[in-house]
């Protein structure tokens, strides 16, 4: 049997196992007794369509929200990561600070910073706080994902061989001359990959602003689904999430792939 | 050798397929359009037998619910009979034929009232307004209250020194998730800013404190709880006239469930007899100026 012939057939019994399975599944699905109200419910056309231009508006909060914090995200957590891979004791209490602000923002649910932040700051009352509640969720969402992605960046910083900063020394480069040009744009471009991982998780925690009042897509969702006692606005909001990630997790792949090409092509 | 397995797991799915084809239209049956022939206590549909169990949600806030806190509620107690919402659920009750100790509440958080499938309540008591296209989902039983929106806002700020509906327009709003509040502020209002809507009560409450939103919108009798409890320094500038039919609370009972006749028929005695109006009277505050 020819390769060609082998890859024609396996293409064939891909084909025919994937319409069996999705046959089956969708025929045991539609034949469950809950199905007419499951349907009803969280499929229904006329839901979806009545409500998807007021969540589509709602949802460019969102896209506002993720723009603007994952800019100061990915400054801010390289600073942290390049913080805290200083050695030598004299800035071990920079490290200190690192390891805390990292440990806690890790710890602490992103809902509460958004509560605590979002309704606790402007309850001071100071006249210099601001007290739209978009910024706040804004500054918290940046708050935790910085703590999230500066440990990305570590990973990557300590992934390139030590020989890359110990060659970069011995040319007479300095720490800083050394970390700048050779380690971190090595550790950078390899931690890619998980960087825009973070940051399609960053889109979705964008819903959590809307605790405190900003409509954004989910609280839209949310607004249609009460006043209708219907769950499709939900699904509306999912379908908004998904179509956004999904070019995103594509873009991630390639550009990983043209990285991989490059770096083989110079080994040559 | 290597088509076997192709084709084994091809006649698998097809044997899987055939089955489950064969256990179809068993169509779903929620339908009973007549009511009960008789509201006797002893051929009513409950869930549970003997007992007459009525959702809330937690916290039970006054004047729809009073007493001392008691776990697991927050803020009120449901049992206690106080408040307005759980007098009209006892006097029902009693009507239905329960003894006051043969009615159970559960916490029913407001998202969860309406989901689809079997309701673990008979009938879910919760300031829920009668909409049309709630109506689909739910069965809705007959007004208990009539509703009025009215306006909640810090003493000492600009709006508050509003005398109008025209004046209030350019200020900031906000109101509780899953309320006609909303609609009304959109439909009626309809100020310059976009509306803020929050999950809870709490969390309403606390931007108009910090003076995120200016004014909060809610139902007058709630109104006058937040003010008088919640924000101390609140005031309710007035309350917003009916627009169109008036909105009013219903409870909520599975769709097609025959309970909702006899609900009506003891809600219509209960009106009829003038107790409606005595439990509004003892629990709900009744006025405010109407702003225009």
């Amino acid at each position: 049997m020819t390769s060609a012939g082998e890859g024609r057939r396996g293409v064939t019994v891909a084909l025919l196992s994937t319409v069996v399975f999705f046959t089956v599944l969708a025929v045991a699905i539609t034949h469950a007794p809950g199905w007419p109200e499951v349907k009803r419910t969280f499929f229904n056309w006329n839901q979806f369509r009545d409500s998807m231009p007021e969540i589509s508006r709602a949802f460019l909060l969102n896209v506002k929200i993720f723009m603007i914090a994952e800019a100061f995200i990915l400054v801010l957590a390289l600073v942290l990561a390049v913080v805290r891979s200083l050695s030598g004791p004299v800035f071990f209490p920079m490290r200190a600070l690192g390891i805390a602000y990292a440990d806690f923002f890790r710890g602490v649910p992103t809902i509460l910073v958004i509560a605590l932040l979002g309704f606790g700051a402007p309850a001071l009352q100071l006249s210099w706080v601001p007290l739209s509640t978009t910024f706040w969720g804004i500054v918290a969402l940046i708050l935790v994902y910085t703590a999230y992605v500066s440990e990305v960046y570590r990973a990557g910083i300590e992934s390139v061989h030590p020989s890359q900063d110990a060659a970069a020394r011995s040319l007479g480069l300095t720490h800083w001359q050394s970390l700048r040009k050779v380690v971190l744009p090595q550790a950078v471009r390899r931690v890619i990959p998980p960087l825009l991982n973070d940051f399609i998780g960053l889109q979705k925690d964008t819903a959590l602003v809307g605790f405190l009042g900003s409509v954004e897509a989910f609280k839209q969702s949310q607004i249609d689904a009460a006043a209708t006692f219907n769950y499709t606005p939900f699904v509306a909001a999912a379908v908004l999430f998904v179509a956004l990630t999904i070019p995103l997790a594509r873009f991630t792949d390639w550009l990983v792939l043209r990285d991989r090409r490059r770096r083989q092509a110079t080994g040559t | 050798m290597r088509r076997a397995p192709a084709i084994f797991l091809f006649a698998l799915l097809s044997l899987l397929a055939a089955g489950c084809g064969g256990s179809s239209n068993k169509a779903s049956d929620t339908t009973s359009t007549a009511a009960a022939a008789s509201c006797d206590k002893g051929s009513l549909n409950l869930v549970n037998a003997g007992q007459l169990t009525v959702g809330t949600d937690n916290p039970a806030f006054p004047p729809w619910f009073g007493g001392a806190e008691k776990a697991p509620w927050k803020v009120s107690n449901p049992y206690s009979g106080q408040g307005y919402e759980s007098a009209v659920a006892y006097a029902v009750a009693t009507k239905l034929g329960f003894a006051k100790s043969e009615v159970k509440w559960i916490v029913v958080p407001f998202n969860t009232s309406f989901a689809p499938g079997a309701k673990k309540f008979d009938f879910d008591i919760n300031q829920i307004s009668y909409k049309p296209a709630r109506a689909t989902a739910v069965d809705f039983s007959d007004s208990y209250y009539n509703v009025n929106q009215s306006l909640v806002v810090v003493k000492g700020t600009p709006i508050a020194s509003a005398t109008s509906i025209a004046a209030v327009k350019p200020y900031k709003f906000g109101a509780q998730l899953g309320t006609t509040s909303y609609d009304y502020i959109i439909n009626n209002i309809k100020p310059s800013k976009k509306p803020a809507v929050f999950d809870t009560n709490d969390a309403a409450v606390a931007a108009l404190k910090n003076k995120q939103i200016d004014g909060l919108v809610v139902d007058l009798p709630t109104a006058f709880y937040i003010t008088a409890v919640q924000v101390p320094k609140g005031k309710i500038l007035g309350q917003f006239p009916t627009v169109g039919t008036p909105e009013h609370f219903g409870m909520i009972f599975e769709k097609g469930n025959s309970l909702v006749g006899c609900v009506n028929d003891a809600l219509t005695k209960l009106r009829t007899d003038g107790t409606l109006e005595s439990l509004q009277a003892k629990w709900l505050q009744a006025d405010a100026p109407v702003l225009k």
